[in-house]
């Protein structure tokens, strides 16, 4: 489902960041765990396709995104791939609901609002529906950036280090919710993180070398 | 974001005034020249003459005797095609009376709606604006009142009343703002008026004026050497160096003076013009920086949307969606901005309108929209559009994996 060969990258092409190959199945829950400047965040953003790789294949679906043109890349982008950021952002002048709608729309999905309330109930917030995501707590944030990113269905939901500024009790509670959602959805999950505590959760781990 | 909304709804608002006030202004007085070549009247400014005579704005600079004038009521005479006398002075409730022959009526295409044109002494036949503005019906009566303005003091009580026996069409001239009646009826007013014809009752007015009417046929004005008009509108049969000098002779061999109305109107403008050109350029100015103003605000709220603007390019959205966006953004702002300057705009003509209208008795309207303001319209979206192009540019570049790092 997530398959990387040969995969390297460089922003002055001196000093090139060269990545282990992956190889997650649909469905599966994966940890990349590094050190901070280990060049977890460019792989994050090359497998989300948000850069380019240099060298080397990125295959999400059997489709090799780093041969798409850049309009083709962002529209897979908008309905394979969903990321969920260590800090929730929105568009702070819409409310839940619409924030929601625009993710669908911009992935060129139909709007739907069943799909909306239905992710929004599961997560606990659906009575948020109608609210400016800036009132919003930290925790609520969250989990309506988990379930953007789970609108339009995508095979792979990619997380930035989506526990390392919470506690162990709402660690836990978040990664939870990450896998409770990501099997609900049968998508493949990939945590980018280097908070050690998430080491012995996941059976399936890739380690990033200082390079 | 606010303050060049509101810059823009001025610039735009200015202009549009502009052009309504500039457009109806020279619809009305090119309407009002009504192909007359030449104005005599007493000495005086040919301006004044040219704007008591043909625009009912100004005070007449004073009066000429028929005697005088003789020569140009002939209507064999070989240059003239047409002649009509005026005699100005009195007013009702505001709305000028002028003296004259029904030949008037020709000069401004002006037809009878209802009843008839006047042809009794006293009998007046009025515009269409005075009927609708004073409610004056077919068989209303009215006192005249001396000079232009409203005052009761000056009110011909002691004359004659004047009856309302035809109202015309409106014609979008000066004609509609106009009381019309016969030379004789203002020449009477006037010899009642004055003191020493204290014989007279006003139980005796009526029967005497039946008489007039029936027993006497008024004489012709041309005979009437020894009264007065205000001024004659001329029509030539043709523009050549016999009228040019014909002008010329009568501003030096007479006590006359012969007023050229596109001269003077050209003068007019001239004057006035200056005025309108600065206001234009000032409108233009607003306009610019109001754009410039579009253009700050927008590349500074992209500082702020920064990251929104990644977060989309996240969710799917192409770099020329973002652009696009943008540029809507601008235009959005423009549409806006113009929709507001217009409305504005024809509030404040409207407001005109009504002000003009008290002092100098001409309808202008708020509501009419001009071609013009379509091509406004096309210029503020493209300002808008413009103000917009770097910024959009500029948003479509957005580094969305540098964007979302930074944060």
């Amino acid at each position: 489902m997530l398959k990387t060969k040969n995969l390297e990258f460089s922003y002055n092409n001196q000093n090139w960041l060269k990545f282990p190959d992956i190889d997650c199945k649909e469905g599966e829950h994966w940890l990349l765990i590094g050190l901070s400047g280990s060049g977890k965040t460019t792989l994050l953003h090359l497998l989300g396709g948000l850069r380019t790789p240099k060298k080397g294949d990125i295959i999400i679906a059997n489709t090799n995104i780093s041969k798409l043109s850049s309009s083709e890349l962002d529209h897979f982008r908008g309905k394979q791939i969903g990321i969920v950021f260590q800090k929730a952002h929105f568009v702070r002048s819409l409310t839940v609901e619409e924030n929601l709608k625009l993710a669908q729309k911009l992935a060129g999905q139909p709007v739907s609002t069943a799909r909306i309330n239905e992710l929004l109930e599961r997560l606990n917030v659906q009575h948020k529906l109608k609210a400016k995501t800036d009132s919003l707590s930290i925790g609520e944030q969250q989990r309506v950036a988990i379930a953007r990113a789970l609108v339009n269905k995508p095979n792979i939901i990619l997380a930035d280090e989506p526990t390392s500024a919470l506690d162990d009790k709402h660690c836990d509670e978040v990664l939870e919710l990450l896998e409770t959602q990501a099997t609900q959805e049968n998508a493949t999950l990939l945590i980018v993180t280097h908070d050690a505590r998430l080491k012995e959760k996941f059976e399936n781990q890739i380690t990033l070398e200082d390079n | 974001m606010l303050l060049s909304l509101v810059l823009f709804a001025l610039g735009v608002g200015l202009i549009s005034l502009l052009l309504l006030l500039n457009t109806q202004l020279q619809e009305k007085f090119d309407k009002n020249l009504a192909d007359i070549d030449l104005v005599i009247g007493a000495k005086g400014s040919p301006l004044q003459l040219i704007l008591c005579s043909m625009y009912h704005i100004d005070a007449p600079t004073g009066n000429i005797s028929i005697k005088e004038a003789k020569p140009f009521l002939n209507p064999n005479h070989p240059l003239i095609k047409k002649t009509v006398p005026l005699s100005l002075g009195d007013s009702h409730k505001g709305y000028r009376i002028v003296g004259t022959l029904p030949s008037f009526l020709e000069l401004y295409n002006a037809e009878i709606g209802t009843g008839k044109i006047w042809e009794n002494d006293f009998e007046v036949t009025i515009g269409a604006g005075v009927a609708s503005d004073l409610k004056l019906k077919l068989g209303d009566q009215f006192h005249s009142s001396h000079g232009f303005v409203l005052d009761d003091n000056l009110i011909h009580d002691d004359g004659d009343k004047f009856k309302v026996v035809g109202i015309l069409k409106p014609t979008g001239s000066v004609a509609d703002q106009l009381i019309l009646t016969n030379t004789q009826s203002i020449w009477k007013t006037h010899d009642h008026a004055s003191p020493n014809d204290e014989s007279h009752e006003d139980h005796d007015h009526e029967g005497h004026d039946h008489d007039h009417d029936h027993s006497e046929e008024p004489k012709p004005l041309i005979e009437e050497v020894d009264q007065e008009i205000t001024s004659l509108l001329i029509q030539f049969k043709n523009r050549n160096y016999q009228t040019l000098n014909m002008a010329r002779s009568i501003n030096e061999n007479t006590d006359m003076q012969a007023a050229n109305p596109p001269i003077e109107i050209n003068r007019l403008h001239a004057m006035v013009g200056v005025g309108e050109e600065a206001l234009r350029i000032l409108a233009l100015i607003i306009v610019f920086v109001s754009g410039l103003s579009i253009f700050i605000s927008l590349f500074d709220s992209l500082r702020d949307r920064r990251y929104e603007l990644a977060l989309m390019r996240v969710m799917g959205a192409s770099r020329s969606k973002l652009f696009s966006l943008i540029i809507l953004e601008g235009i959005l702002l423009a549409a806006l901005g113009f929709a507001i300057g217009i409305f504005l705009s024809h509030i404040g003509m409207e407001v005109l309108a009504n002000f003009m209208k008290s002092s100098y008795r001409y309808s202008f309207s708020g509501t009419v929209f001009l071609k013009e303001e379509i091509y406004l319209l096309l210029g503020a979206l493209a300002i808008g559009m413009l103000a917009a192009i770097i910024p959009a540019i500029q948003a479509s570049r957005t580094d969305i994996s540098k964007t979302l790092t930074d944060s």
